[in-house]
């Protein structure tokens, strides 16, 4: 069974935002919400600088505490891809999903669910790309099965040095920062 | 130098989490209050105050059902998806807290009407007069009304340390990741209602009974806000970011002077004094614990919306 992730390579991503309007756009967001953004993180003081550019969007967490808080089951873990998902017609909107993510990656949308990044599963389950993967102009996205071996995602992870956002927070984040 | 910029501007998200307002402070506080007003009514049944006419036993139970259902009501204003609330009725969720309050809410609700049953207010009971044949039900075993009153301590006892564990369990807000919570919460709901039961106790011994316990609890309520404190200050670095909150941060002032200072310190000595009889009984010290109670709710839950992991 697949565990699907994502790699963002940061030496490659601009920051341009196509990949938010593809999300907006491929899941008709409606105006004020988003699902994926971008981060631009400085550290250091001049000449010794460093920079960098981050798609960002739900971790998609092995150990999600967004479902285990959810008093409905509404937040799930879906067995295809084994990605974290919602379900608007289970979710009463009581906002303990916002409070338990350590990445503030959920909304509430304004019909009252809570709302996040799905890794486009509707376009995965056809054989294609996440939105934001598949236009991205730079390829600094990959997404894939992160327990197969041969993925375009763990060979980027076997190859490169990365890191994930917050993780003492230990909730296992599958989205893959290169540096 | 760190400096990071994100694109992100998502409404109860952005710049900082604020999905719960008014209403989880309100909520959290009733029904902690409730939780303890369900605690002494248990006592006091199995002490057999009730049988007593003065005894404020007889009211505690249909206040109870007001103050729990106002608190509901609060809870049910602060839902985004309202009309689909019956949800959480068709599943249990054994790692929610949520989940388990849900339920536990739903338990309280007989519990508190069949200690409503032990002694029926008489205004209800002309207006219901099939009460009183099931009040006397009740009442002829001994055994029945014990298991009302065991009842209602152990449903009191969930839902007071509930309304605290709710919070404690969501790790990604440091200031709430700590399992005293639950007992602080517990002793401040106790507390508050012993106040209460202190204030509108018709009978002198049992509000002089209230007054001590309270102080008992202010107490402890003291020593657990010390611990709550000493566990986060001496914790990883985001722990100690939150505790700065309570520790010269925005939330100082409301913290000690109105939660500690006027909370808690103030009415427990003007209440020894009062227990001591050097100082007459008033509603003052009662009236600043229920409103320290609450302040307390308010205070938790805001600051922890503030405290987060990062900047990642």
């Amino acid at each position: 069974m697949a565990r699907f992730g994502m790699v963002v390579d940061t030496a490659r991503c601009v920051g341009c935002m196509d990949c938010v309007v593809a999300c907006k756009t491929e899941n008709r967001l409606p105006e004020g919400l988003c699902r994926d953004w971008i981060t631009t993180e400085s550290r250091g003081q001049f000449p010794d600088v460093q920079l960098e550019i981050r798609s960002e969007r739900c971790n998609h967490c092995d150990h999600p505490p967004c479902v285990t808080c959810c008093p409905t089951g509404a937040s799930h873990v879906e067995d295809y891809g084994k990605t974290v998902q919602i379900t608007a017609e289970l979710c009463i909107g009581c906002k303990a999903c916002l409070a338990s993510c350590p990445y503030d990656a959920r909304s509430i949308h304004p019909e009252g669910y809570a709302d996040k990044c799905t890794f486009c599963m509707h376009r995965v389950k056809d054989g294609l790309l996440p939105a934001c993967v598949a236009v991205c102009p730079t390829r600094c996205l990959h997404f894939g099965d992160l327990d197969d071996p041969n993925s375009d995602v763990s060979r980027l992870l076997a190859s490169r040095r990365s890191h994930v956002l917050t993780p003492e927070a230990g909730t296992g984040p599958r989205v893959f920062f290169l540096t | 130098m760190l400096e990071i910029t994100t694109t992100r501007a998502n409404h109860l998200v952005d710049p900082s989490l604020h999905v719960w307002a008014w209403q989880i402070p309100v909520y959290l506080f009733l029904g902690g209050l409730v939780a303890g007003m369900m605690m002494i009514h248990g006592w006091f049944t199995f002490a057999d105050r009730h049988r007593r006419a003065e005894s404020v036993s007889q009211l505690l139970p249909a206040l109870g059902l007001v103050l729990l259902s106002a608190g509901m009501g609060a809870l049910f204003l602060d839902l985004e998806h309202k009309l689909f609330v019956w949800r959480l009725y068709t599943t249990f969720q054994i790692t929610s807290p949520m989940s388990w309050g849900a339920w536990i809410l739903i338990a309280v609700y007989p519990a508190l009407f069949a200690a409503l049953l032990l002694r029926v207010p008489e205004p209800l009971a002309t207006r219901v007069p099939v009460l009183r044949a099931w009040s006397a039900a009740l009442l002829a075993d001994p055994a029945r009304v014990r298991f009302v009153a065991a009842a209602n301590m152990t449903l009191g006892a969930l839902l007071g340390v509930y309304t605290g564990i709710l919070l404690s369990t969501l790790g990604a807000r440091p200031l709430w990741n700590s399992a005293l919570l639950g007992p602080l919460f517990l002793a401040s709901g106790l507390s508050s209602a012993a106040a209460l039961v202190h204030m509108v106790a018709r009978d002198g011994a049992e509000s002089e009974l209230l007054a001590r316990a309270d102080n008992r609890l202010l107490t402890a309520e003291l020593a657990i806000l010390g611990l709550f404190l000493i566990g986060l200050v001496t914790a990883p670095r985001v722990h100690q970011q939150a505790a700065a909150l309570l520790l010269g941060g925005p939330f100082t002032a409301f913290f000690w002077v109105g939660v500690v200072g006027l909370g808690i310190a103030v009415p427990l000595f003007v209440q020894t004094l009062a227990v001591g009889r050097r100082v007459r009984h008033t509603a003052v010290a009662p009236v600043l614990v229920l409103a320290g109670g609450l302040l307390l709710r308010f205070v938790f839950v805001y600051a922890g919306q503030v405290s987060h992991y990062g900047p990642f």
